[in-house]
């Protein structure tokens, strides 16, 4: 079972490296992977640094070119995927059925991962991704543990789960709500909830609201802490309450759930967080490090650690962890 | 091509005698065509496929275009099996929400229509889509005019243009996105599990408010929906050449009213002003839910 752990910098890369992930993913700059903000990411030339470094480690490096690409920029897409096979890269993560097809031809040697965005959620959908050669599908964060275990028993292809990070409780790919706000969205822009659209205003109480485009997110109490106004992640009024309508400000955690997915063949974890700092890379992958390392000496005999949690869950949202989708009472 | 009208499949959970009563009066409107079937939630049985076959097969004697649409977000092995239901009628043209629907049609290799939230952004995609028996392409919800244009008119699409129509959903609130939790049952304190079909209470979902007010979304299940309704009645003039058919989904009012206000304003001869809580920016390339009134047919 894979560690797969997140890089959107070169120090992040190393720190990745250096606490024992097994693999790392990095994306391109621009608007050809999901995590298209600002002093992220690297370019050709980092690219093959970054390769250099990942394979002196005996590890791998993945590359995420996983937004769909645009009618007149189509060749930005292509020329990452080029860059990326001329680097010497292990695998794809790939989105759209164009990129899909444009490296499983020009490549036919290149490993090709499904990305999440894509949102293949059975089996049907993951039959339909191999006629692009695809290996591994990367599960969207909607699927219960049940769900998960159903599909690695039918399907002949390996399969990845988000173990960590941020959660996004939307099929991820299909989710349109960052434009219907903004008019970026993951899809069409690499972003969600992007920052330039956030505005934060001090309210006469000592308070705070923020906004989204002008939208009112979340309202805070002076004692209460100010998330980032995510917009699924909001308080909203629905009949009388006003709560956290679609989810609460946390973070997915999956330790619990360690030795099922171990016995059920998942072929890796993967920890979100590209736009996260080589700090908060070094720390979530030594515990995995030692948590999987744990798991795969002895499945029956696991036990999740107290100080593993206590790190987690300072490195959360809120300060706050949850099952998300595979745990069914979250649902 | 003179510009066509559909009904989507009925994204809320009525009970039958209303759904019923909904396919009487469309088989007695001047829609084109129909699409039929529970497109987000499995638990909703209030009608069940054979039910769908049949009113399918009344709407067609009434002389209307039938298609049967399928679940957007596919989980279980069961969702599957009924899946399968759908893409073997051996009748009616199935919409695929879904590319594990395609799989199935593609083994049989039958055609289908394309619905919006499969992920066709660019030329590559969509010829491909079309390789694979798209007939009818529903563009994803949040595709600019421009952005529909463009990828019309580059080559590869434009000489295929004739093997494939245009689809637009044009009224109605949007399904903006797919979750595995129930966000109504989560509206009442429910468990998924326990759920009690609690959707049935409400025919347009339940209204998300911002704490000062703005409706952002609707909850409507497993489906997040936008909280302006999408109102591009002043837009058809626009249309023409770009989309060949305009979709209204289906409401508990007025969706017979707002078809004819449709047909009449076509070619932009009868505009209608848009209520606050309606908006049209996701196909003048803003935020969707914007609302542009300026010049109502000045839309390029």
């Amino acid at each position: 079972m894979e560690l797969l752990c997140p890089a959107g910098s070169m120090p992040a890369l190393k720190a990745a490296l250096e606490n024992g992930a097994d693999a790392v993913y990095v994306g391109f700059k621009g608007e050809t992977n999901a995590r298209h903000f600002a002093g992220l990411n690297l370019d050709a030339d980092g690219l093959r640094e970054a390769v250099r470094l990942v394979h002196s480690y005996g590890k791998k490096i993945h590359v995420a070119i996983n937004t769909f690409a645009h009618v007149r920029t189509w060749d930005h897409w292509r020329q990452a995927v080029d860059d990326a096979a001329a680097a010497g890269v292990d695998v794809l993560i790939v989105a759209d059925i164009a990129v899909l097809a444009y490296a499983a031809e020009r490549y036919p040697r290149l490993e090709l991962h499904l990305s999440v965005q894509a949102s293949a959620t059975n089996a049907a959908a993951i039959d339909f991704y191999k006629q692009f050669r695809v290996k591994r599908v990367v599960l969207p964060r909607v699927l219960s543990m049940q769900q998960v275990r159903a599909l690695a028993r039918t399907t002949d292809i390996e399969l990845e789960v988000f173990a960590f990070g941020s959660l996004c409780i939307m099929a991820e790919g299909r989710c349109y709500l960052s434009s219907y706000m903004t008019g970026q969205s993951p899809n069409t822009a690499g972003a969600c909830s992007p920052a330039q659209f956030v505005r934060w205003d001090e309210t006469d109480d000592g308070g705070l609201e923020s906004r989204l485009n002008g939208i009112m997110i979340d309202r805070f109490a002076p004692d209460e802490t100010a998330g980032y106004p995510t917009l699924c992640k909001g308080r909203f009024q629905v009949g009388d309450d006003t709560y956290h309508a679609l989810e609460e400000p946390t973070s997915l955690n999956t330790l619990d759930l360690l030795p099922e997915l171990y016995r059920e063949g998942i072929a890796s974890l993967k920890i979100e967080g590209r736009q996260r700092s080589p700090a908060y890379v070094a720390q979530i992958t030594r515990v995995w490090r030692q948590a999987i390392d744990r798991v795969m000496a002895d499945p029956e005999q696991f036990t999740v650690q107290g100080e593993w949690n206590t790190v987690l869950a300072g490195l959360s949202e809120g300060s706050q962890t949850t099952l998300g989708a595979y745990h069914r009472k979250w649902k | 091509m003179t510009m066509q009208f559909s009904f989507g499949p009925i994204l809320y959970f009525w009970p039958r005698t209303e759904v019923e009563a909904f396919y009487r009066k469309v088989a007695d409107s001047r829609v084109d065509c129909v699409y039929l079937g529970e497109t987000v939630c499995s638990k909703r049985r209030e009608l069940k496929f054979e039910d769908y076959f049949r009113i399918a097969q009344e709407l067609r004697e009434a002389g209307k275009q039938v298609c049967l649409s399928t679940m957007t977000l596919l989980e279980a092995p069961s969702e599957l099996r009924e899946l399968r239901k759908y893409c073997d009628n051996g009748d009616f043209l199935v919409e695929a929400n879904d590319v594990g629907a395609i799989s199935l049609l593609q083994e049989k290799k039958l055609p289908f229509v394309g619905g919006a939230a499969l992920q066709i952004y660019n030329q590559h995609s969509l010829r491909r889509f079309i390789g694979m028996g798209m007939k009818r392409w529903v563009v994803p919800v949040e595709l600019s005019r421009d952005w529909l244009a463009e990828l019309l008119a580059e080559p590869m699409i434009d000489s295929v243009r004739d093997c494939f129509e245009t689809e637009l959903l044009s009224f109605g609130h949007l399904p903006l996105a797919w979750s595995g939790r129930c966000f109504t049952a989560r509206s009442e304190n429910r468990a998924k599990d326990q759920c009690e079909l609690c959707c049935i209470k409400y025919p347009q979902g339940r209204t998300v408010t911002s704490q000062d007010g703005t409706e952002v979304f609707v909850l409507n299940g497993i489906q997040t929906q936008s909280g302006a309704r999408y109102n591009l009645i002043n837009q058809l003039k626009g249309m023409h050449g770009l989309v060949d058919m305009v979709r209204l989904s289906p409401e508990p009012e007025d969706s017979f009213t707002w078809l004819q206000r449709f047909r009449m304003n076509q070619d932009g001869q009868r505009p209608y002003g848009l209520a606050k809580n309606e908006s049209n920016g996701y196909w003048l390339k803003l935020a969707g839910m914007t609302q542009m009134n300026e010049g109502m047919n000045d839309d390029g």
